[in-house]
C-alpha cells in the first residue's frame, strides 16, 4: 500500500473500493452477496502480515462506522488485531471494539486479556487507554474485571490514569447499578486526590453516581475551592455546579438580614406590577419566606461562614474565563449564593457573552431573562446592550425583548418605548407581534405610560398587516380590562374591525370585549351579534364560543333586542360538530332562558356572567423559573430533565461547619489559603521540571526508588491536627511568606502525586541508598546528597546508622527539616524496636520522630537495611539535636548537626522579584566576599552545582551569564536567603548573600566560599 | 453528558456520526430536521430541542449543523461551547471546516473526536495536546510516513496533559523566534435615521501569533490599561498579575491564539468613523421607489477608511433595482433581497454615492417598513479606542525574539436604521 497518511488513504479508499459504500446500505437485502465479497476483501487485508494493509483496512472500516454504515460482520477479523504492534492500527481496533462490543459480546471477550495486560504496562498512556477501552466495552460479564481495574487504577501513580479511572466510574455504573456501593468507595478515594487533573473528572463521576452523598464533599470542600482555578475548564463547570448545591445545604442564606428589614415594608408589589416598586423591593419572595423562620427565632446578625466566603472569592476570577460555560456557572453560583450586594459583578460578564455565537447568546439571554426579574438593577446599566438589530435571529430578538421588558421602569420607559417603536416597523412579523406583547406588558406594569401605550396600539389597528392588528387587539383587550369606562370609543373602534379582521384570536378578543362591556356600547353590541350570527357556522371554535358568550351576556342585559338572536345562535350551536360548543350551548340555555324546570342557578345567571373580572396580569414567562438552577438544561426547558438535581432551599440553621475541617495537618493551611494566579504562575515555572523528570525517570523505576516521599506520605497521614488552627489564621493575612510556603507545598504535592505509593511500602526492607532525588533535580542538580554518620558500626554493635538531609519538604510539618536516616544491621542478630528517646533539644527546637521500626514487623533482620525520615525543627540555627537511639537492647547517644545550607529550602522567583527583594535586604543584611575560584570551578555550570550542593537553594533566572542567582528561605522562620555569585574572566568572583538572619548569612557565605575555592 | 454527535449538512444529510456511549439511532435527528424545516433561516433553529427520550443541542457553524444528543441534565452552554471547540479543532487541523474537508479526513476526525471526549466528558480539548496525540496532516509528513511506515498517532502521553499549563507543549524549537500581536477593535453601533448614535461600544481582541522556543514567560503591558473595562483571558494569563499591576503576564501557547478579549469603558464616547446620508422612498402607487445613499468619513483620526461595504436588506416586495454607483460596484440578490454595495477605499474629496430606482412587485402594497443598512469597514494602524501596547518583555529564555504589534479597527455589528 502506497499511502499511509490519512489524507491519501481516504481519497484512495473511497475512489477504489470504498465506492459501493456510498451507494448501498449493507443492511438492504438485495446486494448481500456483493456486500460479503467486499468485506471478504477487508478481511483478507486484516489477516495479512503487513501492518500497512491492516491499517488501510481499519481506516476503511472506521470510515464506514463514521458514516453510520454497519460493519459488525467484520468483528472476528478485527478483534484478532487487538494486540497488533502498530499503535495506529491498535487505536483503530479500539475504536471499532468500543462501537461493536455490545452487539458481539462473546467475541469481545477475546480481547479482554489484551487490555488486562495493558493495565500493567509501564507506559501511562497505554495503561490509561487500556482502562478506557475496557470500561467502554458494554459487556455485563466483565463487570467484576472492570471493577478491579478501576480500583487499581484509582491508586495508580499517574494522575492521568487516575483521571481515566474517574471517567470509568460512571460507565460501570450505567452498566451495572448494583456496583454503586463499591464505586462510591472509589469516588471517595479519588475525591481526596489532590491533583487538578483528577478533580473535575471525579466530581463528574460523583454527580452521576451518588449526587445525594453530599457528605463525601465535606472533607474535600476547601480543597476543591482552592484547586478550582487550576482545574481544566470543563471540570470547573461541573465542580462549580456541584458546589452551588453543596453550599445551599451547608450555609445560611446571606440575604436573610435584608429580608428581615423588608418585612416592615409589608407585602407590596407581589406581582411587581405596581409602577413604583423599585428594584430593592421586588425582592425574592421565596427567600423571604424561607428567611423569616430563622430570623424570627434567632434575630442575631448574620455572619457569613468563612467557607461560604471562600467559595465566592475563589470563583470570582473565573468570570474572566474564555469559556462561556464557566462564566455561566460562576454567574449562577453568584445568583444563587451571593449576598445581594455582590451579585452585580456577574452582569458585566454575562453581557460580554452576548457578543459570542448566537447559540451562546440564546442560552445566556434565557438566564438573563430569569435573573432580570429578581435583580433588575443589576442589568439596568447594560440596557442598551440588549437593543435589537435587524440581523439578529428571531429567537434572539424575542429574548432580548423579554429582557428589555423586564428592565423597564419609570425612568427608562420612554427610551424603551422609543426603541419598541422602531421594532414595530421590522419586517420580521413574529418579532413585531412579540414587540406588541411587550408594549402591553410595559403598559400594565408601569401606570404612567398606560395611556401612551394604548394610543400607540390603537394606531396599530390600522396597520396593513393583519398579524400586527390581531396582536394589537389581543393586547388592547387586556389593557382595557384595567379601566374600561374611559375607553368606550376604543371599544367602538374595535367593534368595527370585526368586519375585516380574520385572525380568530383577535375576533374572539373583540367579541369578548364587547360582551363584557356591552353596557358601554349599548347600541353597537346587538348589531355585532347580528353579524356574527350570520357567519356563525364559518367561524373557528374559539370565535364560536365567544359568540355564544356574547349572546348570553346580551340576553341578560338587553333581552328585548337580542332574545331571538340568542336563540338562533344557541340553536346553531346545538348542532355544531364540536362537543365543546354543543355543551356550552346546552349549559347556557339552561342557565339563562327561564323555564319551569330551570334550576336554582338561573337566578344567579347575571352574577355569573357579568361578575367583575380581575384585570389579567401580564407576567413574564420567566417568572419563578429560578427554582431551577440557572444555567441548567432544566431551566432552559422550564421542565425537569432526567438526572436534574434540585437546588435545595437554604437550611434554617447552619449544619455543623466543623465537618469541613481536615485533620491532616498540612492540608489545612494549604486549602484555606486563597488560591491565586500568582501561585499558579510560580507553579508554572516549576511544573515543567516535574513533568520533565517524570518523563525521564519513568514511572516504573520511581515505583521502588522514592522511599523518601513514601515515608513522607506515610507519616503525613498519621500526623495530628494540632497545627491546623494556627495556620488557618495565618493564612488570612496572606503575607508573602504564605505565598512561598504555599508554593513549596504545592511542589511537595506534586512529588507526592507522582509517587503516591502506599504507606505499607514505606518501611520496606530493601531501601535504596543514597536516595535518588529524581523529582528534585532542579533544586539539587548535583543529585547526590552528602551522608553523615550517626552511629558507627562498631559503636553500635553491628547497627550502623547514617543520615542525610533529603531536601524533601517534610510533609507533617513544613517547619521541620527532613532528615533521612538509614539503619543497616550488620550484626548477626536482629535489631528490634528501633526508636528515639530522650531528645535533648535547645529551647524552641522540635523533633518529629519516625514511626517505630518493627512495629509491624518486629525486627530489622540481620544484614538488612531500612531507611526512615524524621523531621527536626532546628529553629534556624546550627545547634545540634541530641537524642538517644534505642533498640530493644541498647541505647546510643547520638546527635545531628545540620550544615547551614540545609536549614533552608528553595523557592522560585523571577528575576524581577529577586531584584526587588534584594533591594530590601541591604546594609547589615548583606554580606559580600571576594573569592578566587578553584581550578575546577570555572564556568557557570560548576558554580551552580557547587552552590546548590552547599545549600538547598534554587536557581533564579538571570539575563547575564556572568552572574548566578539563587533563592531560598529558612525552614523555620521563612526568612529569605538570596545568593548571587558574579564571576569575572580572570577567575575571580564575588559572592553576595542577603539574609535577614545575619548569623545564617555569615555562615552561608563561609560555606559557599569554601566550596567555590576547592 | 454528551451522548452522540451528528454532523448534518444544509440539505439535511447526516454525513458523520460518533457515539461516546451506546449507539443512538440516527432517526433521533428527525426531530431536528423537522425544526430545521420550520425555521426560515438556519440561524432560527432552536439550539435546544426536547424529544421524548433525548435532548438535542445543536450549533450552526460554517454552514454545517453540529448536533449533539443528550440524555440527562447538563448545562447547555457546556455542550454548545464544546461543539464550537470541535468546529475550531477541525478548522485548526485542516485549515477549514467544511463538509468536503471532513469527508476527506473522516478517519482522522473520528479519531480526534474519540480523544476529545471520554464517556461524553471532555478529555482533551487543548489543540496542542491533540496535536501531539494525532499529528495534523502535512504533505511532508504523508510522504515520510509512506516511506518509513511511521504513523500519525503519538504513543507518548502528551506533556500538556499532565502539566498545569496544558496549552503549551515542551520542547518547542524555532530558528526564528517571533511574537506578533494584533490588536483588533470592532465598533458595534446602532445609528438612528438622523445619524444619532443610539448605542455604540468597542469590543477588542488581542490575537497573538507566538513562535518562541522553550518556555518563554511573556509580559505585555499597555500604555493606557484603564481604558479596558471588561476583559476575558486565555487560561494562560495570570489573573492576579492583571488585578494588581494591569499587565498581561503569561506563558504563551505555541502558535496562534486569542490572548484576551476586552470591552472598552462605556463612559468613553465612541468615535464613529463614517456617516451615511440616505433616503429611500416608495411611491404611493406602489409601483416603485427611489434610493439614494452617500457614505462619507466622520471621525477617522486622520486614517483612511478601507474595505467599506454597505449591505441593505430590502423589503420582500422589491423585485429589482436599477442603480448607479459613482464608486465601487453593487449586486442585488433577488432571492434573499439583499443589496450589497462594495465601495472599497473612502475618498474624502469625492464621496461615493449610489442612487437609482427600485421596482416593486406589481399590485403589492407600499412597504411600510424601511430597511436597515449594515456597514463593514476597516481602518489599518488604528485602535479606535486609543489603546496602545507599551512593551513586551520576555523572561525565562535567553534569545532575543522578534516582536511586533499591529492595530486594526473594524466595524462589528454596525447598523444604520433608515
Amino acid at each position: 500500500m502506497s499511502a499511509n497518511s490519512a489524507f491519501n488513504e481516504e481519497k484512495g479508499g473511497s475512489s477504489n473500493v470504498g465506492e459501493p459504500e456510498y451507494g448501498h446500505d449493507p443492511a438492504s437485502g438485495g446486494i448481500f452477496s456483493s456486500d460479503y465479497k467486499r468485506h471478504d476483501d477487508l478481511k483478507e487485508m486484516l489477516d495479512s502480515n503487513k501492518d500497512s494493509l491492516k491499517l488501510e483496512a481499519m481506516k476503511r472500516i472506521v470510515a464506514m462506522i463514521a458514516r453510520g454504515k454497519n460493519a459488525s460482520d467484520l468483528f472476528p477479523a478485527v478483534v484478532k488485531n487487538v494486540a497488533c504492534k502498530n499503535i495506529e492500527v491498535k487505536k483503530l481496533v479500539y475504536v471499532y471494539l468500543v462501537r461493536y462490543a455490545e452487539e458481539q459480546q462473546d467475541l469481545a471477550l477475546l480481547s479482554i486479556s489484551t487490555f488486562q495486560r495493558g493495565l500493567k504496562d509501564p507506559n501511562q498512556l497505554i495503561r490509561a487507554s487500556a482502562l478506557r477501552v475496557l470500561s467502554s466495552i458494554r459487556v455485563t460479564i466483565i463487570v467484576p474485571i472492570m471493577m478491579l481495574a478501576i480500583k487499581e487504577a484509582a491508586s495508580d501513580m499517574s494522575p492521568y490514569v487516575r483521571k481515566t479511572a474517574a471517567h470509568a466510574i460512571p460507565k460501570l455504573y450505567s452498566l451495572d447499578p448494583d456496583q454503586k456501593d463499591c464505586l462510591i468507595e472509589v469516588i471517595e478515594k479519588l475525591l481526596a486526590d489532590k491533583t487538578t487533573l483528577v478533580a473535575g473528572s471525579v466530581v463528574m463521576a460523583f454527580e452521576e453516581v451518588c449526587p445525594e452523598r453530599i457528605d463525601l464533599i465535606h472533607k474535600n470542600y476547601r480543597k476543591l475551592c482552592n484547586l478550582l482555578i487550576d482545574v481544566e475548564e470543563w471540570g470547573q463547570v461541573v465542580i462549580i455546579n456541584m458546589l452551588t448545591r453543596y453550599a445551599r445545604t451547608q450555609f445560611l442564606n446571606p440575604n436573610m438580614n435584608e429580608s428581615l428589614l423588608e418585612e416592615g415594608g409589608g407585602e407590596k408589589a407581589f406581582y411587581g406590577s405596581d409602577g413604583d416598586d423599585d428594584e430593592e423591593e421586588d425582592k425574592d419572595e421565596k427567600d423571604k419566606k424561607k428567611a423569616e423562620a430563622p430570623s424570627v427565632v434567632k434575630r442575631k446578625p448574620y455572619v457569613m461562614d468563612p467557607d461560604h466566603r471562600l467559595l465566592l472569592r475563589n470563583t470570582k476570577p473565573l468570570l474572566q474565563s474564555r469559556n462561556a460555560a464557566v462564566v455561566m456557572a460562576v454567574a449562577q453560583l453568584y445568583f444563587h449564593l451571593a449576598p445581594k450586594a455582590e451579585v452585580g459583578v456577574i452582569a458585566k460578564a454575562l453581557v460580554r457573552l452576548m457578543r459570542s455565537h448566537s447559540e451562546v447568546q440564546y442560552v445566556v439571554l434565557q438566564n438573563v431573562a430569569t435573573m432580570s426579574i429578581k435583580r433588575r438593577g443589576m442589568f439596568e446599566p447594560y440596557l442598551k446592550s440588549f437593543y435589537i438589530r435587524s440581523t439578529d435571529p428571531t429567537q434572539i430578538k424575542v429574548l432580548k425583548l423579554e429582557v428589555l421588558t423586564n428592565l423597564a421602569n419609570e425612568t427608562n420607559i420612554s427610551t424603551i418605548l422609543r426603541e419598541f417603536q422602531t421594532y414595530i416597523k421590522s419586517m420580521d412579523k413574529d418579532f413585531v407581534a412579540a414587540t406588541i406583547q411587550a408594549i402591553g406588558r410595559c403598559a400594565t406594569n408601569i401606570g404612567e405610560v398606560r395611556d401612551t401605550c394604548l394610543n400607540g396600539l390603537v394606531q396599530l389597528l390600522s396597520n396593513r398587516d393583519e398579524l400586527v392588528v390581531a396582536e394589537s387587539v389581543v393586547v388592547i383587550k387586556k389593557l382595557l380590562q384595567m379601566q374600561p369606562e374611559q375607553h368606550s370609543d376604543i371599544i367602538k373602534h374595535m367593534a368595527k374591525l370585526t368586519d375585516n379582521i380574520q385572525v380568530p384570536m383577535a375576533r374572539a378578543s373583540i367579541l369578548w370585549l364587547i360582551g363584557e362591556y356591552c353596557e358601554h356600547v349599548p347600541k353597537i353590541a346587538p348589531d355585532v351579534l347580528r353579524k356574527m350570527a350570520k357567519t356563525f357556522t364559518n367561524e373557528e371554535d374559539i370565535v364560536k364560543l365567544q359568540i355564544i358568550n356574547l349572546a348570553a351576556k346580551l340576553y341578560l342585559t338587553n333581552s328585548k333586542q337580542t332574545k331571538l338572536l340568542t336563540q338562533y345562535v344557541l340553536n346553531l350551536a346545538k348542532y355544531d360538530q364540536n362537543y365543546d360548543i354543543r355543551d356550552r350551548a346546552r349549559f347556557i340555555r339552561q342557565l339563562i332562558v327561564p323555564t319551569d324546570k330551570s334550576g336554582a342557578l338561573s337566578k344567579y345567571a347575571k352574577k355569573l356572567f357579568l361578575a367583575l373580572k380581575p384585570a389579567p396580569v401580564l407576567e413574564s414567562p420567566f417568572k419563578d423559573r429560578d427554582h431551577f438552577q440557572l444555567g441548567s438544561l432544566s431551566h432552559l426547558l422550564n421542565a425537569k430533565a432526567g438526572g436534574y438535581q434540585e437546588l435545595p432551599d437554604w437550611p434554617e440553621a447552619a449544619p455543623d461547619p466543623s465537618v469541613r475541617n481536615v485533620e491532616v495537618k498540612e492540608s489545612v493551611p494549604e486549602w484555606t489559603k486563597c488560591s491565586s494566579r500568582e501561585k499558579r504562575k510560580e507553579k508554572k515555572v516549576e511544573k515543567p521540571f516535574y513533568s520533565d523528570s517524570e518523563g525521564e525517570s519513568g514511572p516504573t523505576e520511581s515505583a521502588d526508588s522514592d522511599t523518601a516521599s513514601d515515608s513522607e506520605s506515610g507519616s503525613e497521614e498519621s500526623g495530628s491536627g494540632s497545627e491546623s488552627e494556627e495556620s488557618d489564621q495565618q493564612s488570612e493575612s496572606g503575607s508573602e511568606e504564605d505565598e512561598e510556603e504555599e508554593e513549596r507545598k504545592k511542589k511537595k504535592e506534586k512529588i507526592k502525586d507522582i509517587f503516591p505509593l502506599n504507606i505499607s511500602v514505606c518501611l520496606a526492607d530493601h531501601a535504596i541508598f543514597p536516595l535518588p532525588v529524581s523529582t528534585n533535580q532542579t533544586i539539587t542538580p548535583s543529585g547526590n546528597l552528602k551522608t553523615y554518620e550517626l552511629l558507627h558500626r562498631i559503636t553500635g554493635e553491628g547497627l550502623s546508622v547514617e543520615y542525610c538531609f533529603s531536601r524533601q519538604p517534610f510533609s507533617p510539618d513544613p517547619h521541620m527539616v527532613a532528615v533521612q536516616i538509614q539503619f543497616t544491621n550488620s550484626a548477626a542478630s536482629e535489631a528490634k524496636n528501633l526508636h528515639i528517646e530522650d531528645a535533648k533539644l535547645q529551647s524552641g527546637m522540635r523533633m518529629k520522630e519516625f514511626p517505630e521500626i518493627g512495629h509491624h514487623r518486629c525486627t530489622l533482620p540481620a544484614g538488612e537495611t531500612v531507611s526512615v525520615v524524621m523531621g527536626i525543627d532546628f529553629c534556624d540555627s546550627t545547634q545540634a539535636a541530641n537524642f538517644q537511639l534505642c533498640t530493644h537492647t541498647r541505647k546510643f547517644f547520638v546527635s545531628i548537626q545540620p550544615p547551614v545550607g540545609e536549614l533552608m529550602m528553595p523557592i522560585f522567583m523571577t528575576e524581577n522579584e529577586f531584584k526587588k527583594e534584594q533591594g530590601q535586604l541591604m546594609g547589615m543584611n548583606e554580606i559580600t566576599e571576594k573569592v578566587t575560584l578553584g581550578e575546577k570551578c570555572h564556568g557557570e555550570h560548576a558554580v551552580i552545582q557547587r552552590v546548590t550542593t552547599a545549600a538547598n537553594l534554587s536557581r533564579v533566572p538571570c539575563g547575564s551569564d556572568k552572574e548566578c542567582r539563587f533563592a531560598g528561605k529558612t525552614v523555620t522562620s521563612g526568612s529569605l536567603v538570596l545568593v548571587s555569585v558574579v564571576t569575572k574572566d580572570n577567575g575571580a568572583a564575588q559572592v553576595t548573600v542577603n539574609c535577614e538572619k545575619m548569623v545564617i548569612g555569615t555562615m552561608l557565605v563561609k560555606d559557599i566560599l569554601q566550596t567555590l575555592t576547592q | 453528558m454528551i451522548h452522540s454527535l451528528f454532523l448534518v449538512n444544509p440539505s439535511g444529510d447526516i454525513f458523520l456520526e460518533k457515539h461516546w456511549k451506546s449507539v443512538v439511532s440516527r432517526s433521533v435527528c428527525d426531530y431536528f430536521l423537522e425544526a430545521r424545516e420550520k425555521a426560515l433561516d438556519p440561524e432560527d433553529v432552536p439550539p435546544v430541542i426536547s424529544t421524548p427520550h433525548h435532548y438535542l443541542i445543536s450549533i450552526y457553524r460554517d454552514k454545517l449543523f453540529f448536533l449533539s444528543v443528550i440524555q440527562t441534565e447538563v448545562p447547555p452552554l457546556f455542550v454548545i461551547e464544546f461543539l464550537h471547540r470541535v468546529a475550531e479543532m477541525i478548522q485548526d487541523y485542516f485549515g477549514e471546516c467544511s463538509e468536503t474537508v471532513i469527508k476527506d479526513n473522516v478517519v482522522m476526525v473520528y479519531e480526534l473526536l474519540e480523544e476529545m471526549l471520554d464517556n461524553g466528558f471532555p478529555l482533551a480539548t487543548e489543540s496542542n495536546v491533540l496535536k501531539e496525540m494525532i499529528r495534523p496532516p502535512t504533505i511532508l509528513r504523508s510522504v515520510v510516513n509512506t516511506l518509513t511506515g511511521s504513523s500519525n498517532v503519538g504513543d507518548k502521553l502528551p506533556t500538556g496533559q499532565l502539566s498545569t499549563i496544558p496549552w503549551r507543549r515542551a520542547g518547542v524549537k524555532y530558528t526564528n523566534n517571533e511574537a506578533y500581536f494584533d490588536v483588533v477593535e470592532e465598533i458595534d453601533a446602532i445609528l438612528d435615521r438622523t445619524g444619532t448614535t443610539v448605542f455604540a461600544e468597542i469590543q477588542g481582541v488581542v490575537e497573538a501569533c507566538v513562535k518562541l522556543s522553550g518556555m518563554p514567560d511573556l509580559t505585555l503591558s499597555f500604555m493606557n490599561p484603564r481604558l479596558l473595562d471588561d476583559v476575558s483571558f486565555h487560561p494562560c494569563v495570570r489573573y492576579k498579575r492583571w488585578e494588581s499591576e494591569r499587565v498581561l503576564s503569561f506563558i504563551p501557547p505555541d502558535g496562534n491564539f486569542t490572548l484576551m478579549t476586552y470591552h472598552v469603558n462605556a463612559q468613553n464616547l465612541v468615535a464613529i468613523p463614517v456617516y451615511v446620508k440616505h433616503s429611500i422612498n416608495f411611491f404611493e402607487s406602489g409601483s416603485g421607489g427611489r434610493l439614494d445613499l452617500t457614505v462619507g468619513p466622520k471621525q477617522t483620526m486622520g486614517k483612511t477608511v478601507e474595505g467599506v461595504l454597505v449591505t441593505v436588506h430590502m423589503p420582500k416586495t422589491v423585485l429589482s433595482v436599477s442603480l448607479n454607483a459613482t464608486q465601487g460596484s453593487y449586486t442585488y440578490d433577488n432571492a434573499t433581497k439583499v443589496l450589497v454595495w462594495d465601495i472599497g477605499k473612502l475618498n474624502p474629496q469625492k464621496l461615493p454615492n449610489l442612487r437609482g430606482s427600485l421596482s416593486l412587485q406589481t399590485g403589492a402594497p407600499k412597504p411600510e417598513e424601511n430597511p436597515s443598512l449594515n456597514i463593514d469597514l476597516k481602518i489599518q494602524q488604528l485602535a479606535i479606542s486609543g489603546l496602545k501596547v507599551n512593551r513586551l518583555d520576555m523572561f525565562g529564555e535567553k534569545y532575543k525574539p522578534f516582536k511586533g504589534v499591529k492595530y486594526i479597527t473594524k466595524a462589528g455589528k454596525f447598523q444604520v436604521r433608515m
